[in-house]
């Protein structure tokens, strides 16, 4: 099994905490940014995996793409465009969650920052009120894109780490044990570089 | 909401954008210097903007060309990434402030080069959707020996990815670089009819060239209202200085 991360690959994760902290991304540089990104993890590390017959978990995926850009105003059609050349999953899990659940666990973890506050926004009048209307506008449109890519939702306000672990192994399972025959022919590889599959 | 820029799509700003295309070795960013000291003569404010050269993702681009890691896509979304950067921090501002930009090289290198890698055409037009369409642009066509010609005749080698080593092609730089610039050529064609961009004939002597820009570019700017040069005599750019290349005065 395998694991990727946003934001993690080789090529990109220095450039991107660079820019994040210097402020001076744009909604379109903040995007092509996660998509060259997502381009590098994926040619690397999970077609290869994928192709090998490994299970890969992603940590985020093309949707927190979309999220954050649209609720910057940016173009739907052209950020869908853009990823493109990204695999359709197996399955996508949704923690559902609400502002009031996350507020203390973010501000009893790592704080709230810049970016997460979405502060380039100016949403409010301060780094709370910004967060809160910020992480709603994402919340809306998440669900949003629940109903229409049909995200497994699993439900984690008032629930314990254990109990909502407990659910989504219930519910990877299937998806897990499905019989697959390895067809690297049946994969959707437009786009990518031909020299991965030699 | 849908995209109101892009090729197809005249933009509303006071200012002009005039771009110039090429193969490497076709004589483009000699022949915009040449028109950026014309333009200044002429009494215009100038701002130069080039490819690959945003601060933002040099280092990342120039690191990774030389540990041979880009791919096709990623190639393609950094350098576009890189365009993002300067279209919303350089090319719009000085265009807005009614001034003109000269860039060397936009995106119609990307629907030439990620195009001639692999990359599906209209996947990369629609990366760069949210391109501001050019007052101007010259592509200038020369023949890939005579690219190669010039750039030896600079330089003592040809660059990895500029000869399509990473495609495999072949083991010889020489000849890959003759097979990929082939393919290049063949999608700037397409590019040309698809976004009738002028031609030059770039094999012509550079002050002939030269009087055939300048006067495409008078032409274009006839409705232009210049908002003074403020006595600028030397173009407004923002990126690291490179060693200026010896370039012939501009005659008359």
């Amino acid at each position: 099994m395998v694991e990727t991360g946003w934001t993690r690959s080789t090529l990109m994760s220095n450039l991107i905490e660079l820019a994040k902290e210097g402020n001076t991304l744009t909604r379109d540089t903040f995007g092509l940014l996660y998509a060259t990104d997502l381009a590098d993890r994926l040619e690397n590390q999970i077609i290869p995996a994928l192709r090998s017959g490994f299970i890969v978990l992603s940590d985020r995926y093309v949707y927190t793409a979309f999220a954050r850009h649209l609720v910057r105003g940016g173009d739907r059609d052209w950020v869908r465009g853009v990823f493109g050349f990204a695999l359709i999953p197996d399955a996508v899990f949704y923690l559902q969650t609400d502002v009031a659940s996350l507020v203390p666990r973010v501000i009893n973890s790592k704080g709230m920052d810049y970016w997460e506050s979405g502060m380039d926004l100016h949403l409010g009048a301060d780094l709370y009120d910004n967060f809160c209307a910020y992480q709603q506008r994402l919340l809306t449109e998440y669900e949003a894109m629940a109903k229409e890519f049909e995200f497994q939702m699993i439900e984690t306000v008032g629930r314990g780490i254990e109990e909502i672990q407990e659910d989504l192994r219930h519910r990877i399972e299937p998806v897990v044990r499905r019989p697959r025959k390895i067809d690297p022919a049946g994969l959707d590889l437009k786009g990518i570089d031909a020299k991965v599959e030699r | 909401m849908s995209l109101t820029t892009g090729p197809g799509h005249p933009h509303q700003y006071p200012g002009r954008l005039i771009i110039v295309e090429g193969i490497d070795g076709s004589g483009k960013s000699t022949q915009l210097q040449l028109l950026q000291r014309w333009l200044i003569s002429q009494g215009h404010t100038v701002f130069f903007t080039e490819w690959n050269s945003s601060k933002l993702v040099k280092e990342t681009t120039k690191a990774s060309k030389k540990n041979r890691t880009l791919t096709p896509l990623t190639f393609s979304l950094i350098h576009a990434t890189d365009f993002a950067d300067r279209l919303f921090y350089q090319i719009v501002p000085p265009l807005k402030a009614g001034m003109i930009v000269l860039a060397d090289r936009y995106a119609y290198t990307a629907f030439a080069r990620d195009v001639a890698r692999g990359c599906d055409p209209a996947w990369t037009r629609k990366l760069y959707g949210f391109a501001i369409q050019p007052d101007l642009a010259f592509y200038f066509k020369v023949p890939v020996d005579v690219s190669l010609g010039r750039i030896l005749s600079g330089r003592t080698s040809v660059k990895y990815y500029e000869a399509g080593m990473d495609l495999n092609i072949s083991g010889d730089v020489i000849d890959s670089f003759t097979k990929f610039q082939t393919k290049v050529l063949t999608e700037y064609d397409r590019v040309v009819d698809e976004y009738h961009l002028t031609v030059v004939d770039a094999t012509a002597e550079i002050d002939e060239q030269q009087e055939l820009v300048r006067g495409v570019v008078t032409t274009m700017l006839t409705e232009y209202q210049p908002r003074g040069s403020n006595g600028q005599t030397q173009v407004l750019r923002r990126r690291d200085p490179l060693p200026s290349a010896d370039v012939a005065e501009p005659q008359g």
